[in-house]
């Protein structure tokens, strides 16, 4: 029972805030979501105890859902332990987020909209993860898309936000569109989309081909490519990541929940959950590998160069999710989900404080304009320092166990894919540590860059906001030290169970423990480097960033307008798009179609008959006769040949 | 209860509700009242009735149901026949669905000619019902033509400023088409000498001809649909027609050429069907992908959702023709879902189109801030349009996509473009109506939806989401008669082609 509540309850919270909102008004709405969720939570970490810690996975079946032919799909939950860990990640995080958004919202006019979105959001990521088939993992994908769009449109008056709120739904949809060919190219294949069908036949298909596009190909690496184009959108790899910064538009929390913990890390949950997939299909591998670890850099350095708080930590969390697919790219899923484990909580936390910074500030995000307030807000710095650390993968931390176990297993992997993103993640270690950094001494440290109005109303944020803070700084610091053990030690075997495949000939995360020292000790290294680098720029030779900047001027635009890459999308796809449409519009139904039929013979008729308006008196009439003159002739032809 | 005449009387009701609303007399006014009253208390009872199909239908055969039959013009051999499918028999609860539901969205829109209007959209049910069930083909051919005009009159009469323009091109283009089939029907009955529907359907007709009945037919259905090239009647009529006659165009007239290839050309003319497939997914390619972009730049919000009806009739033509069972239900599912939300979009443009007397999207924007239930409607039907999982729209859609998979990997991935830019026109359509700030003087004051309109939407609203998580039921009804139209296709093809081995 409480398997299945733990799903439903966000529903239930959401549907009660969204459609009794107005009655409840914001104290009610925040209390049933609020309250929903943290049963969910708790809940949840029942499920974690009984399904990885006990072994005990399970399956719930609900109703059927598409039947037709031998396509059939059920609603079910499935529990084992890649879900349980996932859930826990999901609720807790959602669960801190709703009690800080109760002091972060606190002025906004539509709070129990907010809430609503907030839950409804939950539930279709707990649906993405407890679902049991690909169709109802489309679900929820596409679910959290919807929450994403709404979420990230929040302020619907501001144009920007509307306009990233459907740029995300579309660039999203068009990594939704890979998926769904995946889909029925599973179906056309296994004549399935049952994960446990799927899975227990693939050995069988391991060498099937299958049609694609007018070539013949191996049907696994093409369906894994497929699926790993909507896992790219989602998870906001290169080429479809540009709605994630601009998804920044939406309120902090949401950035935090969805855009930081959860919904961004569907994508490596999908190719985790597909292990026994991609494991028969190495080219496959070899993408996502080579995917996550240029988008692993690339993220970095774009991060380097902007001044939105919130933008740096966005290209943060597009980098770590590179770190996050090539682990899974050398068959280290486990190191993957278990940096997604760590990244949940300290990113999320370096989100909220973030937003506690902005909060504090008065709304301001541009980092060029903080400075200085470190004595101000204390807890929100403490804060960030730790989600800072974790992040950067300094020893004890979160993020370095987690982070050194897929730098390790990318260099254990021994091939040219995973040298390749070894180097990468080390080269953006270096990066992460100096923008986190700098991040840190620009908005903290210096002159106050403010007004002195600004600066008069620095105050530390309320209790309800710091305490949920405070929670994830617990996972931050213990998270990685608890769980290495299961999730990627002595203990992996039996936590992992059957949730995720790993073929005996994939070794790179049981050679990750014993690679040679400098690779355990060089991340640290590089991390350290990142963070004096960041100090002497911009706390002893403040002048320097602009001097760099001018002396490096078109690396740094490059970097600063990242890439280019909307330019190159808007130029490519976007006008195109609308030029096509105008010209098939005007030029093709009007000129073409319309001059050479109707219109064209209206022309005709016109001059004939000279007056319109007669005969539009006369169009039921004609219509009329002609269907007489039809019948009689039936009726005649009928007597004719009788006759 | 088999003898009850079960589908004449949901056909002729309305009928004879036409006939009470004519002889009622008195002062302006009190007609109007008395009218709309009077049409909206028969197409209820109606729809009530109608919904005994869904229980007595039996869902475990293929064969004709609820079958009639009688006499009716001896001399001639022409039966009055009727009986439904797992195929027809959810279109008819569509159209008893959707009458009711038209007449309380012109219950105030509507002002003049109330009961000239009313009588219009009873006759309209009579003969869209009467279409689905009727197994004669002289029958059939009567009431599919006729339904274009009530249909006629209420776009011409009631419709807007270019409605000449709208009608004009609409009688064009189908006459042109019913000529066609028309033609094609007298062969039909030369060469088997009957027009009974269920005989026919077990006659095999001669390979050499069926190429040229199927283009005839292929003429015809092609305009209903409608499908590239001949679709542009469709955004005119849209633009000129009332609410409520988009709604029922939108809603069942669009879904009378699709029945047409199901009903006709596919189980008639096995072997031009096979023929013409390439040339019809080719079509409704182009139909998919050219609507889509052309809805992009629409500036008039019942333009763009015509448009988007032409995309999405085009994944129906598709689901028709891969002749597979996932392909072919889920046309029909899309039919349906479709049937229900672009009648509600139609009806949400309709909604503020009463308020503002416009259609242009410019002149809207930040409705949400004074219309947040309207919002919450429209976005659920704009999310169904878009195809959204948990909504009708997804079922359809995915099944007609399984399906083609099947047959044409290059089809389905072009179709499946059109998801992405479905989504694309749909959302930026929203975002200008209903986000941004609420600036426009004349939209400070606009009133959210009153209760009559409440109660137009929720039917709808529960339909869209039931039809999204639990579709069972509906797919249950479909399932045995699609299942018999590909099994009897793919034997025809057998014995078609071992003839033809024979031949040689």
């Amino acid at each position: 029972m409480i398997y299945v509540l733990a799903i439903f309850l966000p529903l239930v919270g959401a549907t009660i805030a969204g459609l009794f909102g107005p009655w409840l008004k914001d104290k009610g709405a925040q209390f049933v979501t609020c309250g929903a969720m943290l049963l969910s939570a708790i809940f949840s970490l029942i499920i974690l105890n009984e399904v990885a810690l006990r072994h005990e996975p399970q399956t719930i079946q609900m109703f059927s859902w598409i039947i037709s032919g031998g396509f059939e799909v059920d609603w079910a939950l499935r529990f084992d332990t890649l879900t349980a860990v996932m859930l826990v990640v999901v609720t807790v995080v959602s669960c801190a987020v709703h009690f800080y958004s109760i002091g972060y919202m606190h002025h906004d006019p539509s709070v129990p909209r907010f809430f609503a979105y907030l839950s409804l959001f939950t539930f279709f990521m707990l649906m993405l993860v407890t679902s049991n088939n690909f169709l109802q993992l489309f679900f929820g994908w596409e679910g959290v898309g919807l929450a994403s769009y709404l979420l990230i449109g929040f302020w619907y008056e501001k144009p920007s936000a509307n306009a990233a709120a459907i740029k995300a739904f579309l660039v999203n949809r068009v990594g939704d569109f890979g998926f769904a060919l995946g889909i029925l190219g599973v179906f056309l294949l296994y004549g399935s989309v049952d994960f446990d069908t799927v899975f227990n036949a693939t050995p069988a298909k391991a060498a099937a081909t299958m049609e694609f596009l007018g070539g013949e190909w191996h049907a696994l690496t093409v369906l894994c490519l497929l699926l790993f184009v909507g896992a790219m959108g989602k998870s906001a790899q290169l080429g479809l990541h540009t709605w994630l910064p601009d998804a920044m538009e939406g309120p902090t929390p949401v950035s935090a929940l969805i855009h930081a913990a959860t919904m961004v890390t569907a994508g490596v949950f999908m190719v985790a959950r597909l292990s026994p997939m991609f494991e028969f299909a190495p080219f496959a591998l070899n993408v996502v590998c080579v995917v996550g670890a240029s988008t692993a850099f690339f993220a970095a350095t774009v991060g380097l160069c902007q001044n939105d708080i919130k933008r740096v930590i966005a290209y943060s969390t597009c980098s770590q999710l590179g770190y996050m697919f090539f682990a899974c790219g050398v068959s280290a899923y486990a190191a993957g989900i278990f940096h997604l484990f760590t990244h949940a909580f300290f990113k999320a936390l370096l989100f909220l404080g973030a937003g506690s910074v902005i909060h504090a500030m008065s709304s301001e995000q541009d980092m060029r304009n903080m400075g200085g307030i470190w004595r101000l807000i204390p807890l929100t710095y403490t804060m960030m320092w730790i989600g800072s650390l974790a992040l950067a993968g300094l020893p004890f931390f979160a993020g370095f166990y987690s982070k050194d176990m897929i730098l390790e297993s990318a260099f254990a992997a021994d091939s040219g894919v995973g040298t390749y993103a070894f180097w990468m993640g080390m080269i953006a270690a270096i990066m992460t540590a100096f923008y986190s950094w700098r991040l840190l001494f620009m908005t903290f440290h210096g002159e106050p860059r403010a007004d002195e109005k600004t600066m008069a109303h620095v105050h530390e944020s309320p209790k309800v906001m710091t305490i949920p803070l405070i929670v994830l700084a617990m996972g931050a610091l213990f998270a990685g030290y608890a769980g290495y053990d299961a999730f990627v030690g002595d203990g992996m075997n039996a936590f992992w169970g059957k949730a995720i495949l790993v073929l005996p000939t994939h070794t790179a995360i049981v050679d990750a423990h014993h690679v040679p020292l400098w690779v355990k000790v060089a991340p640290i290294v590089v991390g350290l480097i990142g963070i004096a680098l960041a100090y002497y720029m911009y706390i002893a030779r403040t002048d320097l960033p602009a001097k760099v900047a001018a002396r490096f001027r078109k690396v740094y635009l490059f970097l600063y307008n990242k890439w280019y890459f909307d330019e190159l999308y808007d130029r490519l796809f976007v006008r195109p798009a609308k030029y096509i449409g105008q010209g098939l519009w005007k030029e093709g139904d009007g000129t073409m179609i319309d001059g050479l039929g109707p219109d064209g013979i209206t022309a005709v008729v016109r001059n004939l008959a000279g007056r319109v308006s007669q005969l539009q008196s006369g169009y039921v009439y004609h219509y009329a006769f002609a269907m007489l003159i039809g019948v009689a002739g039936l009726v005649t032809l009928y007597l004719y040949t009788q006759g | 209860m088999s003898d009850f005449p079960i589908l004449s009387l949901v056909t002729f009701l309305p009928l004879v509700g036409a006939l009470f609303i004519l002889i009622i007399r008195g002062d302006e006014e009190v007609v109007a009242r008395n009218s709309r009253n009077t049409a909206l208390w028969t197409s209820l009872i109606t729809f009530f009735l109608s919904l005994m199909l869904w229980i007595d239908f039996d869902r475990k055969t293929a064969a004709f149901q609820l079958v009639e039959k009688h006499p009716w013009i001896e001399s001639f051999g022409i039966n009055y026949h009727m009986g439904v499918d797992g195929i027809s028999v959810l279109f008819v609860l569509l159209s008893t669905l959707l009458t009711p539901i038209c007449i309380l969205a012109s219950w105030e829109a509507i002002k003049v000619r109330v009961r000239e209007y009313m009588i219009a959209f009873l006759v309209l049910e009579t003969l869209m019902v009467g279409m689905f069930c009727a197994l004669d083909f002289v029958l059939f051919y009567i009431f599919f033509e006729g339904v274009l005009i009530p249909m006629f009159l209420i776009i011409g009469v009631w419709g807007g400023q270019r409605r000449v323009y709208a009608a004009f091109k609409f009688f064009l283009y189908t006459l042109t088409g019913s000529v066609l089939m028309l033609l094609a029907i007298l062969a039909i009955y030369l060469q088997a000498g009957t027009t009974d529907l269920p005989t026919l359907l077990k006659y095999a007709l001669p390979a050499n001809i069926q190429y040229w009945l199927w283009l005839a037919f292929f003429a015809s259905f092609a305009v209903k649909v409608p499908m590239w090239p001949v679709h542009t009647w469709l955004p005119d009529a849209h633009v000129e027609a009332p609410t409520a006659g988009s709604v029922i165009l939108a809603g069942v007239l669009l879904k009378m050429g699709a029945y047409g290839f199901l009903r006709f050309s596919v189980p008639m003319l096995p072997v031009a069907t096979d023929f013409f497939t390439p040339m019809v997914f080719g079509l409704s390619i182009i139909a998919v992908i050219y609507t889509s972009l052309v809805a992009l730049v629409q500036l008039d919000m019942k333009k763009l959702i015509a448009y988007s009806s032409v995309a999405h009739m085009g994944f129906v033509t598709l689901g028709i023709f891969t002749l597979n069972q996932q392909g072919v239900t889920g046309a029909i599912y899309q039919m349906l879902s479709h049937g229900i939300v672009s009648a509600a979009l139609f009806l949400c443009v309709g909604v503020i189109y009463d308020r503002m007397h416009t259609r242009d999207i410019e002149r809207y924007g930040g409705l949400v801030e004074r219309m947040p239930v309207y919002a919450f409607f429209f976005m659920v039907f704009m999310l169904a349009s878009v195809g959204l999982p948990g909504t009708g729209g997804f079922v359809g859609e995915i099944l007609v996509l399984v399906g083609l998979f099947q047959v044409s990997t290059w089809a389905a991935t072009l179709a499946a473009t059109g998801v992405i830019l479905g989504a694309a026109y749909m959302l930026w359509l929203y975002r200008r109506v209903i986000f941004g700030k609420l600036t426009k003087d004349d939209l400070k004051s606009i009133m959210d939806m009153n209760r009559r309109e409440v109660a137009v939407f929720t039917p709808l609203l529960v339909l869209t989401i039931l039809m999204g998580v639990y579709p069972g039921p509906f797919l249950e009804i479909i399932e045995v008669s699609v299942a018999n139209l590909v099994d009897q296709h793919k034997t025809a093809m057998i014995a078609i082609n071992a003839l033809s081995v024979a031949g040689q």
